[in-house]
């Protein structure tokens, strides 16, 4: 192998645009956008399966512990597969899925996937957030006369969801790291924008080192958020909770 | 509505389970090879020594701080040209096998580090200082006492993050090599049944795993009893 060269990264694109660099960035936009909206989508669906983990009803603990079962045994990569290339084949109106803008499907495959695989893990953190939760708590508030709901929305959930605070910060460092398997159905995330280079440049060493780095800005970053998010939801004499 | 056509599966079994082994050797030799690195990366990390420490602490992070993907996607680039150089082979040599199976061993180590380090640190002091009282040397105390105990107590981690690795495995696929997902891709592609092919490649991981998830579930209440 030669010496390093970045000076590539400032040429510009065949289509003339935007130079190598450019095309990165957007890869970096596109994973941060990903990720952001696939993290949205698991926050919202396993909050939900967690509460529903922790019911008395047998019917929903049954189902939301099928739903963990089902998406915590079967690979990423078979899932980005089965959502973008069977289920708009299999699921009536699927047709029209596949005649909106390509970029899009390959965008909503891979949020659905990454953010219903990603609920799964948070459905197991939110559960075992509740069940940390001292027994008195929820009878409590039943015997103050609370309705379940209530009990759900007023006591455990407020404690719960700060307690998970900390196990939530390497899941949300997890997401930005799956988003990669996203390349493989052709969205040109940073991952797969870092290999484009290399079929443009062939500059493969040069491309996979910015491709890396990029990462571990990133990571640093959302660990930085996190953290802070973390002093600020701490609950005071709960120390070390989670980890 | 779509016809399902299951017909081309059981002509391309032999082909499919060609790959599984190619799955099943890479999960086994990561198992191994990231177990006894991941150990030694532990031992590093908590050497009193700084600059083994700093050393351990920072591959960890960075391995862990990185896509599969990419370090798979690196793996693929540089260890063929490595290998070759070194072992003198020629161009026609496939070295994808062996690039996967390094690329997974080295970034599974990270995470079997954690789970030994943990391990290690939930074996109570006395027992090393039991040991060193007996007039054990550190290394002896640490290999004949402590690793045992840390390795049992960790056991059920370690084996569900093996469980993790054989899913993993299937992202060799970004170097079109032949493991069972590979397989099954190009099967389905090549007969135009990719929805059947995909959904049975779903449902052979779901059965393996969840199978050998509850294996592990039971074991660990064996070993809480």
């Amino acid at each position: 192998m030669g010496p390093l060269d970045f000076h590539v990264f400032l040429q510009p694109v065949p289509t003339g645009e935007t130079t190598y660099l450019g095309w990165l960035l957007q890869g970096l936009r596109t994973t941060v956008l990903l990720s952001a909206c696939a993290w949205a989508v698991a926050l919202v669906l396993g909050s939900l399966l967690g509460v529903f983990r922790t019911v008395p009803s047998r019917a929903l603990r049954a189902i939301a512990g099928a739903y963990v079962e089902v998406f915590r045994n079967v690979p990423l990569l078979v899932q980005l597969f089965i959502w973008y290339f069977v289920v708009p084949e299999i699921v009536p109106g699927g047709e029209r899925f596949k005649q909106i803008d390509p970029w899009l499907q390959q965008f909503l495959a891979s949020m659905f996937c990454l953010g219903l695989f990603t609920a799964a893990r948070v459905c197991e953190q939110v559960r075992a957030g509740i069940e940390s939760l001292a027994r008195g708590q929820r009878n409590a508030a039943l015997a103050l006369g609370l309705t379940l709901p209530q009990t759900y929305r007023h006591v455990l959930l407020p404690m719960a969801g700060r307690i998970i605070v900390p196990p939530l910060t390497s899941e949300t460092l997890n997401v930005f790291k799956n988003s990669a398997v996203c390349s493989t159905i052709g969205l040109l995330e940073l991952t797969a924008q870092g290999r484009q280079l290399v079929d443009y440049t062939a500059r493969a060493y040069e491309s996979f080192l910015a491709v890396t780095v990029l990462y571990l800005l990133l990571n640093a970053a959302v660990l930085l958020i996190m953290r802070k998010v973390e002093a600020r939801t701490r609950v005071p004499g709960y120390l070390g909770s989670g980890r | 509505m779509y016809q399902l056509d299951w017909s081309s599966i059981p002509g391309a079994l032999p082909f499919l389970w060609q790959g599984m082994k190619i799955s099943l050797e890479i999960t086994l030799v990561a198992i191994a090879a990231g177990i006894f690195w991941g150990t030694i990366l532990a031992l590093m990390r908590l050497s009193p020594v700084r600059a083994l420490s700093l050393l351990a602490t920072g591959y960890v992070s960075l391995f862990r701080s990185i896509p599969l993907v990419m370090v798979l996607l690196w793996f693929f680039l540089v260890v063929p040209t490595l290998l070759r150089d070194v072992l003198g082979l020629s161009h026609a040599t496939d070295l994808r096998l062996a690039s996967a199976m390094v690329g997974f061993a080295l970034f599974e180590a990270a995470y079997y580090s954690e789970i030994m380090r943990a391990g290690i640190q939930s074996v109570s002091r006395g027992q090393a200082q039991a040991a060193l009282a007996l007039g054990m040397r550190p290394l002896q105390a640490m290999w004949l006492v402590v690793l045992p105990q840390a390795f049992r107590n960790m056991l059920p981690l370690l084996l569900t993050q093996a469980i993790i690795l054989f899913q993993d495995t299937s992202l060799v696929y970004v170097s079109a090599l032949a493991d069972f997902f590979g397989a099954a891709y190009k099967v389905g592609d090549r007969d135009g049944r990719l929805v059947e092919m995909l959904l049975f490649a779903g449902a052979v991981y779901f059965v393996i795993c969840s199978a050998a998830s509850f294996a592990v579930r039971r074991f660990q209440r064996r070993l809480a009893a």
